[in-house]
């Protein structure tokens, strides 16, 4: 990059939803003021133009759950200067990481025809079991105003301001009432990450974990309230096994014998 | 030429949502194989639905796809609620059908601006279409920010909305809020109309499908959130007879299902939406679509840019309606007891008819879970367009054929992020 290029955006996609990446281009207010800060050098959902790399950022959407693309990340990183993971399936492998508790093979007989063609892994991982992650922006989808921070912070070459704390922060400073204390409403926000700006609470939901743990979550404490709340250990269970089932922080002892559920799987 | 043999090949698709590649091959002159290549991985959600709890499937359905999480969750919550014989009142069916409105608005506009119409004026993005029609992209963008206004205003949340739930809403919003969105809206449908008038100007090849076209149908109005099937040569049924018409079979030339509607190809979209209810469509929509050369029918792929235009004038019209006689319902919710049974659903995402079936046991387990989106159901179409497009244009050099190749398949709009966990790679074997 010479002193006159702008530095260099690679958008990526793994197994995903696309909804992470669309959150990019849902930044309708910033989109074009971002296209003059950085070239968008490879963004196939939203050019048919690919510039050869490297790159000087990597957005990386979507889990590795195919030979294929456990080699295609790590021609992604060789091209990187910076390489950052956007989104829970990228973050931990997103709910198709499901199968790392099932049987991948009756599931792809499940769902295929002719499962022999379907070229998969027995598991759907994230970004940083296969190479190094620069950062991880969390959630289910992203949040933009997070995003745009996060490609700021790298043009400025600073830390991205993303605090690793809990919903029941964000919730607390929106003024909104507690869905767990003042409605007996289960709630994951005490341990999950914040980001989402505590949307579920703000509708008189419980938040559901799209963020994904956070640092120094107190589960024990969490599973011991959301029991308190009425919640089967069979609920307990499907709550933490959603968009974020294999991350460590959700890990977590099924407690029903013979459930249908994940929770069986997983024993 | 004509003993030639050519192969095109696009190795990754742009501008379209999900992963896919193209294969063309060319023998002699004549095209003997197209494949619209899947290379999306499957994630298993037919598998991994099996053993939740019917609560928790519309959070789940939400994540096939972040470009029309509302049709995904529409389609779950009518199937579900259809199994368990709930029926939810009219004030909550309208807030659905307002969400809805803005997940249309925000795709088509998305797929309008962002990456259909650098194609017609000759660029390879939005980004590079900006720096000569900035107005245009900005406007663009405007409709997008209008839909998505709607849908976190209802929805709580653009992308993967959290407000939704079976029997309806965790909250419903306060009048004041969605009269909040009113003066943005008039503003939307300011530019959804220029919108019409812009694209219509656009070059179209004359091109005509000549297969069958499916679609819900909503008597009085144009089906969005709910409806029967109906197809523009005369069949009518309801969701739960869509397995008796609706069969994926194997073709020769792949290992490939795809989807036929008793026995032959059949599309679904814009194109067929508009063909089977165009009567439907608000004055406004119609004389829109009148003034841009659109008959009663469209059947010219190409202009399915023009069909999404007049689209997102009904969605912002239909939503001015709704949040204009809008009262806040009593309970933002119905109560969906489970009940053991089987419940189908359909409804009209932005790319097509949008199929779901559910089987759940007593305590409301899922026991089976069957989804069929408009991408997979269009794929015999787009590979029999293609053949065609490809055979009457075998003059064109191998770049520009390519280049066409690629056009045609945006004008469906696919969306490879959801059609990929139900359909099958396709292996080569040569």
């Amino acid at each position: 990059m010479t002193a006159t290029d702008p530095p260099t955006l690679a958008v990526w996609k793994f197994a995903s939803c696309d909804g992470c990446q669309l959150t990019l281009l849902d930044c309708e207010d910033e989109l074009l003021a971002l296209a003059r800060e950085v070239r968008v050098a490879h963004f196939l959902e939203a050019s048919s133009q690919v510039r050869p790399g490297p790159y000087d950022l990597s957005l990386v959407e979507g889990s590795i759950t195919t030979p294929a693309d456990a080699e295609r990340i790590a021609q992604v990183r060789e091209q990187s200067r910076f390489l950052v993971t956007i989104g829970a399936c990228a973050t931990s492998g997103g709910i198709q990481a499901l199968r790392n508790f099932g049987d991948v093979a009756e599931f792809r007989a499940a769902v295929y025809a002719s499962p022999q063609y379907i070229d998969t892994l027995a598991t759907s991982t994230a970004i940083s079991a296969h190479v190094p992650v620069d950062f991880e922006l969390r959630g289910c989808p992203i949040d933009k105003r997070q995003l745009i921070e996060v490609i700021t912070a790298f043009l400025a070459g600073r830390k991205p301001v993303v605090p690793d704390t809990s919903v029941c922060s964000e919730c607390k400073r929106r003024g909104l009432t507690c869905v767990m204390v003042a409605d007996g409403t289960p709630c994951l926000g005490p341990v999950t990450h914040a980001g989402c700006g505590a949307l579920c609470p703000a509708v008189g939901r419980g938040c559901y974990g799209c963020f994904g743990p956070v640092t120094g979550a107190n589960l024990p404490a969490l599973t011991g309230q959301l029991r308190a709340c009425g919640m089967t250990p069979r609920a307990v269970d499907l709550v933490l096994s959603t968009f974020n089932v294999a991350a460590p922080g959700f890990a977590h002892d099924s407690t029903e014998p013979g459930g249908s559920g994940p929770g069986e799987e997983r024993r | 030429m004509t003993h030639r043999s050519r192969q095109l090949r696009v190795s990754a698709l742009a501008r379209i949502e999900g992963e896919g590649a193209l294969r063309v091959v060319i023998d002699g002159g004549q095209v003997s194989d197209v494949q619209l290549q899947i290379y999306e991985p499957p994630r298993f959600f037919e598998a991994f639905l099996r053993g939740r709890q019917y609560t928790e499937v519309t959070d789940i359905t939400s994540r096939i796809c972040g470009i029309c999480p509302v049709a995904y969750q529409a389609s779950a919550w009518n199937a579900i609620e259809s199994a368990c014989g709930a029926a939810v009142g009219e004030p909550v069916a309208a807030l659905r059908r307002l969400l809805y409105c803005g997940e249309w608005v925000s795709s088509h506009a998305l797929h309008i601006y962002l990456l259909h119409a650098p194609d017609f004026l000759g660029y390879p993005d939005v980004i590079a279409m900006a720096a000569d029609h900035r107005d245009l992209v900005e406007r663009g963008l405007r409709l997008k920010k209008a839909g998505n206004a709607i849908l976190e205003a209802v929805g709580g949340r653009a992308i993967h909305p959290v407000n939704t739930r079976l029997g309806g809403f965790y909250r419903a919003p306060a009048a004041a809020e969605l009269a909040a969105l009113a003066e943005q809206l008039r503003r939307a449908l300011d530019d959804a109309l220029a919108t019409v008038a812009w694209v219509a100007g656009f070059d179209f090849p004359d091109v005509e499908l000549d297969c069958e076209l499916l679609a819900a149908r909503d008597p009085g109005r144009y089906a969005i959130e709910r409806g029967q099937i109906a197809s523009a040569g005369g069949l009518s049924f309801p969701a739960a007879a869509f397995a008796e018409h609706v069969t994926e079979h194997q073709v020769p030339y792949s290992t490939a299902l795809h989807a036929t509607l008793d026995g032959r190809r059949y599309l679904t979209g814009p194109l067929a939406r508009y063909t089977i209810s165009s009567a439907q469509l608000s004055p406004v929509a119609r004389q829109a679509a009148a003034a841009a050369g659109l008959g009663p029918a469209c059947r010219n792929p190409f202009r399915s840019i023009v069909v999404r235009a007049v689209e997102i004038v009904y969605a912002i019209g239909e939503a001015l309606a709704i949040i204009g006689s809008y009262e806040r319902p009593g309970p933002s919710f119905a109560d969906v007891p489970p009940v053991a049974g089987t419940g189908h659903g359909v409804s009209e995402a932005p790319r097509g008819l949008l199929y779901h079936r559910y089987e759940l046991d007593a305590a409301g387990r899922v026991a089976a879970a069957d989804i069929v989106p408009p991408t997979s159901q269009n794929q015999a179409a787009i590979e029999a367009d293609l053949a065609a497009v490809v055979s009457a244009h075998l003059d064109l050099g191998d770049a520009e054929l390519t280049a066409l190749c690629e056009r045609v398949i945006r004008n469906y709009d696919p969306c490879i992020s959801c059609a990929a966990h139900f359909l099958d790679l396709r292996v080569e074997r040569r």
